[in-house]
């Protein structure tokens, strides 16, 4: 091959005088870093994904990872990646495939964006003393209560509220499949927000046995592939969400590559083993917004009108009217998938470059849905790249009702957002359906840490509201006066609907 | 047999299907919907061994998500009829419109005449037991059985010269089997599809299929019980495997 091999990314080495020759680097690394020749452990560093479960299994801290420095002559606008995706491709002449979310640097709208501090007048309130109400109704609502007076002359209700989910803290966690990620992640994630009072979605991937204990805090994904879609699993659910788009590749479908098809999964989803699961990227039954409201309506007329059905779409350039659409449906929310959303595979040119940020998503659609009169009947969730429970009082700030988290779910169960999650090789056990790697997570440990991380940002939150002088979500949602944008244009502040800092 | 009446005229599909659901919850085995103009949803997510009779033309996904009944129509049917359904059978008096089928992964689904674009996409099978049948007495139109991972779908063309005329017939299939009477024109068959040898034993295969779908519309099944039929699957089970590189 003319085109010879590519630089490795990662140098690994041994420091042999901590070594203790145990093997376990050996047995740790999935992908084959590590193998013995004689009495010695010889690293092939080229084959390394800087997934660290070496540095972290290793009982001598004896591992050292690193980045390895560009070998190429430097160049501004032909990068070491740009350079090495072409010779890929030229090598193939195939799509390259990515996992994980957009890895590229643009910045952070979150970042430039500050939360207030109440201090003379208007005191803060200190959340350890007084009340933080963090709970959310997810779900539509009327636009105006009608009532009546009965013949005893006491007032009733004649509005008929449609079904919410009732969440104690703000933060779900979104849809990763069970096919895309192992059966203990997501086991692990299903006891922590039914330990918690939330939610988690199943993905694409219909819903396996073992997670029926916790299906009243389940919300069952409908996909283009209807894959593991019956009218049981649709009655499991404690709401039904029609997936349109995904924020890590807005505009494509779904794809589980028959590695991933494990038995197990094959009858989740209801297909033959080892065979590919194609979502392709439209639903063929919806090809306008009447239809959508169509397949909206013979969920809800099929599960008798009882649960919540929302639509998820990605986060595009013309987002706003397309939730403005969806508001006029028959859906009680929109989720919002921005571009850092993750994936278990995309085509990297679509996680890289299409979309748009999550903060500006959700600041425009909430602006058109006020401005459209409607935003006060149907919930907002946004996802895709929060990072902290500062991302999350900001996504609030900025209109959404509440979050759904991904990626840093995976990190609390170990993920070290080594994007390789397509190869089903994932040596945390997440991203992976091999029992020997499965088998490395465990779900009850999973439970705790997943439930560490949302109680510990929902905590963040109280305090960061009672700083800002709020003790109710609802004070909180949409309140961009609570917000300053810092060293951003006059046209994003105008989006965002937020004054810069100092004014 | 315990039968139920519904007069149907100037009903929301709402209370509809809430009339048909506390019928089979009373016993009904049987159910006739009179006056059926244009109610979608009809039979959508129900269980059971019940025999519904549509008097009248339903509106569309007739049968979503269906797990159990028959429905019969005596009339022409909208989009998507079987959408997403499990088990049971439509029986369809007339033509359908777009994406009937669509995801079914069990039951049968038999329409007199013709059907519109998009039939039995991404219909799919799991195991032996659901495995899904799509039979059309006339023509489809393009792209039959897209993105078809498991099940069956047969076009007879009764009173065609042709059987398919339309274009991207099976793209993207990688599983099941589109069983079209008589020739096929290679430029017919989508990205993915492939024509196969119908054989003999085909023919045995499908043969209670054929014997089935004639007793219901009063055809005789002799005239449709040779080879000559071609048989369209997927080139691979994993269409899209040799697209990606690795990051
Ligand atoms: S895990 Fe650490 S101590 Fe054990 S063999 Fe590998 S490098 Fe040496
Ligand atoms: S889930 Fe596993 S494979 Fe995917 S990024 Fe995290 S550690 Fe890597």
């Amino acid at each position: 091959m003319t085109l010879g091999s590519v630089p490795p990314k990662f140098k690994v080495s041994i420091d042999r005088d901590q070594c203790m020759d145990c093997g376990r680097c050996i047995e740790n690394c999935s992908y084959g870093v590590y193998r013995r020749e004689g009495d010695k452990i010889l690293i092939e560093s080229r084959k390394c994904t800087g997934c660290l479960r070496c540095v972290a299994m290793c009982p001598r801290d004896a591992i050292t990872l690193t980045e390895k420095p560009v070998d190429y002559r430097s160049h501004p606008l032909w990068s070491r990646e740009v350079r090495e995706d072409i010779i890929k491709q030229a090598r193939s002449g195939k799509i390259i495939l990515s996992g994980m979310g957009n890895a590229s640097d643009l910045p952070v709208v979150y970042d430039h964006l500050l939360l207030d501090a109440c201090q003379v007048t208007n005191p803060s309130i200190d959340p350890l003393r007084e009340p933080m109400e963090l709970r959310t109704y997810i779900g539509k609502k009327p636009s105006k209560l009608k009532f009546r007076k009965t013949e005893s002359g006491d007032v009733e209700l004649e509005t008929k509220i449609a079904p919410n989910l009732k969440l104690n803290t703000p933060i779900m966690i979104g849809h990763m499949s069970f096919g895309a990620i192992s059966l203990n992640s997501q086991l692990s994630m299903a006891k922590a927000v039914t330990e918690l009072g939330t939610y988690m979605g199943t993905g694409e991937g219909g819903l396996h046995e073992a997670l029926y204990p916790y299906q009243d805090h389940m919300i069952v994904q409908v996909a283009s592939g209807r894959f593991g879609v019956n009218i049981d699993y649709l009655e499991r659910g404690a709401a039904i969400e029609i997936k349109i788009g995904q924020g890590a590749k807005p505009g494509i479908g779904g794809h589980l590559p028959g590695e991933k098809v494990s038995e197990e999964v094959s009858k989740a989803r209801m297909i033959p083993i080892g065979s590919d699961a194609i979502s392709p990227a439209p639903h063929h039954d919806i090809y306008s917004i009447e239809d959508l409201v169509q397949l909206i309506r013979s969920l809800k007329e099929a599960t008798e009108w009882k649960k919540p059905v929302f639509v998820k779409i990605a986060a595009v350039h013309n987002v706003a009217p397309i939730a403005a659409g969806i508001a006029r449906s028959s859906a009680d929310a929109v989720v919002i998938d921005g571009f850092r959303g993750g994936t278990g595979a995309a085509p990297k040119v679509f996680r890289d470059n299409v979309g748009i940020p999550i903060e500006i998503a959700i600041a425009s659609v909430d602006q058109k849905l006020r401005e459209q009169g409607v935003r006060n009947e149907i919930s907002i969730i946004a996802s895709g790249g929060i990072r902290s429970s500062a991302d999350l009082a900001k996504s609030i700030a900025l209109g959404a009702d509440a979050v759904n988290i991904g990626t840093a779910a995976l990190v609390a169960l170990g993920c070290r957002v080594c994007g390789n999650c397509y190869r089903n090789l994932c040596p945390w056990g997440i991203a992976t359906q091999r029992p020997e790697l499965v088998s490395r997570l465990d779900p009850e440990r999973g439970a705790v840490q997943v439930s560490n991380l949302i109680q510990g940002w929902t905590d963040e939150l109280s305090e960061l509201m009672g700083a800002a002088g709020i003790n109710s979500i609802e004070s909180l949602r949409g309140n961009r006066d609570r917000l300053r944008g810092y060293m951003l244009d006059e046209k994003m502040l105008n989006i965002l609907d937020v004054l810069p800092a100092g004014a | 047999m315990k039968t139920v009446k519904i007069d149907s005229r100037g009903m929301h599909y709402t209370p509809l299907n809430q009339k048909i659901r506390a019928a089979v919850a009373d016993g009904a085995e049987e159910i006739i919907l009179d006056n059926v103009l244009g109610q979608r949803f009809i039979g959508d997510g129900l269980r059971g061994n019940v025999r519904i009779i549509v008097n009248g033309v339903p509106g569309g996904d007739l049968g979503m998500f269906m797990s159990g009944p028959t429905c019969i129509v005596h009339g022409n049917a909208e989009h998507a009829p079987g959408n997403t359904m499990d088990k049971g059978m439509l029986v369809i008096h007339g033509s359908a419109g777009d994406a009937v089928a669509h995801s079914m992964r069990g039951g049968k689904v038999f329409i007199k005449n013709n059907i519109g674009y998009r039939g039995g996409i991404h219909m799919k099978q799991y195991e032996v037991e659901a495995r899904p049948i799509l039979v059309v007495g006339g023509t489809a139109h393009s792209f039959l059985g897209e993105y078809m991972a498991g099940g069956l779908v047969l076009v007879l063309g009764i009173g065609k010269d042709k059987a398919m005329t339309d274009r991207g017939i099976g793209s993207g299939i990688h599983g099941g089997e589109i069983i079209i009477r008589g020739e096929v024109d290679d430029f017919l068959l989508g990205g993915g599809a492939k024509k196969f040898k119908f054989t003999e034993s085909d023919l045995e295969r499908i043969a209670p299929i054929i014997k089935s779908f004639c007793e219901q519309f009063g055809y005789d099944a002799a005239e449709f019980l040779d080879t000559n039929y071609t048989k369209i699957g997927p080139v691979s089970s994993r269409p899209f495997a040799s697209k990606y590189v690795w990051e």
